[in-house]
């Protein structure tokens, strides 16, 4: 009764902005659904699907892109679980499609982050001026100070070394260099992000993603008529989602929402970890891709170190990890999962050039939302071309 | 030297005023639930463990030791800037849950994780209604 195998991606689309003081944010959004799908081959008219969320986007937000595109969609999901959203909105509109509520779903993204001045690592962390942001608020705590306290305690319990982080950093970076459309493009070595200032300790500023404007657009339907669209489709085999917060004061910070979500997703896709050619990870800091491929089931918890060393998540080893340099290199306006589906699905289709994963047959995609070691959302999908 | 964070007074709703007004006679105060003896934190107005209502409040001992922390070196917002480094931290209360917080009274570089803590209280200006009394943080025991 699984969606498993009966939904597919038929097209995507990336902004190519990194700067655009001069767009709106819905102006955005309708250029990345005009990209979408014209790569599938549809037009607006056959949308009868919509689904997007934004930092911006209040309560009605989505029924307002729906007038801004003059659209008149049979099903509307506006559901906001921070950055991870768009990764969730894929199998929402997989569960809706399968169930016949809608048959061509768009999902949509946009913002001007980085025009807006947004300093989402350091300047907005600190929780609400309400009862329950009371027990932060005094504190200082920044998005990344939170992020940070995830990696201290990762290093305490298993040794784990800013070395290994700054890995990460280096292989995202190397991936970038290869994309003509990442933000930044200069190779880094290990060396340098140990070598850039403390932001809040154990993370370097070249452990944090960069802030970017820009969009992204998905589109959904079912396998039988992605069949005769443009491109050739990639099926979705596996999703699962999971929330992880403060509990009732016990939480455990090392394990976060990928473990859930993850367990779900291969279970229903009935695919093992080896089965995985790469991943599109989350990477809001190399503390998050870090945790998420040891949380994922890609190593135990405590490996995730060692995991990354030795070239492993390098295209061209055994696990290359956001080959188009993520959000530590390429983009990342404010939510990044969007971006994480996109490159999953130009990766399968094979459509790469110099950062072509060789001989890709299934990607595993994860978002994070929120904020690990106070509260977050994952969502985990597992793709596949037709080889897979 | 950096200012030390200047801490406001805090706003509250009447599930989270017993923590607060514990706060302004200098108590740790947690709930436990008389029904399945849950222990929890933050403040609600019944036990999530058991969905009973029967909560009751105490005084936590205010001991406890740093599950995590971290140096902040960058903070955008005024309040925080000049304060600047400064330890953020989860402590783990010897009752069980962890607060964030922050750790004072030595160095930042001597704070690290294991290390006993005990609660002290800022004074902060407010009334009831309007905001807590003081703030909790916590320094070397
Ligand atoms: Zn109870």
């Amino acid at each position: 009764m699984s969606v498993s195998g009966k939904v597919a991606i038929a097209g995507v689309y990336e902004h190519p902005a990194r700067w655009a003081p001069n767009k709106t944010e819905n102006q955005i959004m309708a250029e990345c659904a005009r990209g979408a799908l014209d790569d599938a081959g549809l037009a607006l008219s056959d949308v009868d699907g919509l689904f997007a969320a934004g930092i911006g986007m209040g309560i009605m937000g989505v029924v307002n892109l729906a007038e801004y595109l003059n659209l008149k969609p049979d099903y509307l999901d506006g559901t906001n679980i921070g950055g991870s959203s768009f990764v969730a909105h894929v199998s929402h509109a997989a569960a809706a499609i399968h169930a016949g509520m809608c048959e061509v779903a768009l999902v949509l993204y946009g913002s001007t982050a980085a025009s807006n001045a947004m300093a989402i690592g350091t300047g907005m962390g600190s929780g609400g001026r309400d009862p329950h942001g009371a027990f932060v608020g005094p504190y200082g705590m920044t998005t990344v100070g939170s992020y940070a306290m995830v990696a201290q305690r990762h290093m305490n319990t298993y040794g784990t070394k800013s070395e290994q982080l700054a890995q990460i950093a280096a292989a995202t970076r190397f991936h970038a260099s290869l994309n003509p459309q990442a933000k930044m493009r200069d190779p880094i070595e290990v060396e340098d992000v140990l070598a850039s200032r403390v932001i809040s300790s154990p993370l370097h500023l070249l452990d944090c993603c960069i802030i970017s404007d820009g969009g992204g657009a998905v589109v959904v339907t079912s396998v039988a008529r992605a069949k005769d669209l443009a491109k050739k489709p990639v099926i979705v085999q596996g999703c699962g989602e999971a929330v992880c917060h403060q509990e009732v004061g016990t939480p455990d910070l090392l394990t976060v929402a990928a473990k859930q979500s993850g367990e779900k997703a291969f279970r229903m896709a009935g695919l093992a970890r080896e089965d995985v050619d790469f991943c599109t990870i989350y990477d809001s800091f190399t503390i998050t891709v870090l945790v998420t491929l040891e949380c994922l089931g890609f190593c135990k918890p405590g490996e995730g170190g060692s995991f990354v060393e030795d070239g492993r998540i390098r295209l061209g080893g055994a696990l290359p990890v956001n080959p188009d340099g993520g959000g530590l290199s390429s983009n990342h306006p404010g939510m990044r999962g969007i971006f994480l589906v996109i490159e999953a699905v130009r990766q399968l289709r094979g459509e790469c050039d110099g950062r072509q994963v060789e001989d890709a047959k299934i990607a595993c995609v994860h978002g994070t939302g929120g904020i690990l070691g106070v509260s977050h959302s994952g969502a985990t999908l597992l793709l596949a071309n037709e080889a897979g | 030297m950096p200012k030390e964070i200047e801490y406001t007074a805090q706003p509250y709703d009447w599930e989270t005023r017993a923590y607060w007004e514990g706060c302004g006679r200098h108590e740790l105060v947690l709930q436990r639930c008389r029904d399945c003896g849950a222990v929890q934190h933050r403040p609600r107005a019944l036990c999530v463990s058991c969905l009973s209502d029967a909560i009751e409040h105490f005084a936590a001992s205010g001991r406890g030791t740093v599950h995590t922390f971290t140096v902040t070196n960058q903070n955008g917002l005024p309040a925080f800037r000049e304060a600047c480094p400064y330890v953020l931290a989860y402590v783990a209360l010897d009752e069980g849950p962890q607060l964030m917080t922050n750790i004072v009274g030595c160095e930042p570089a001597e704070v690290e994780i294991g290390m006993r803590v005990v609660v002290e209280f800022c004074d902060v200006e407010g009334e009831a209604g309007e905001g807590a009394a003081a703030v909790p943080r916590f320094r070397p025991a």
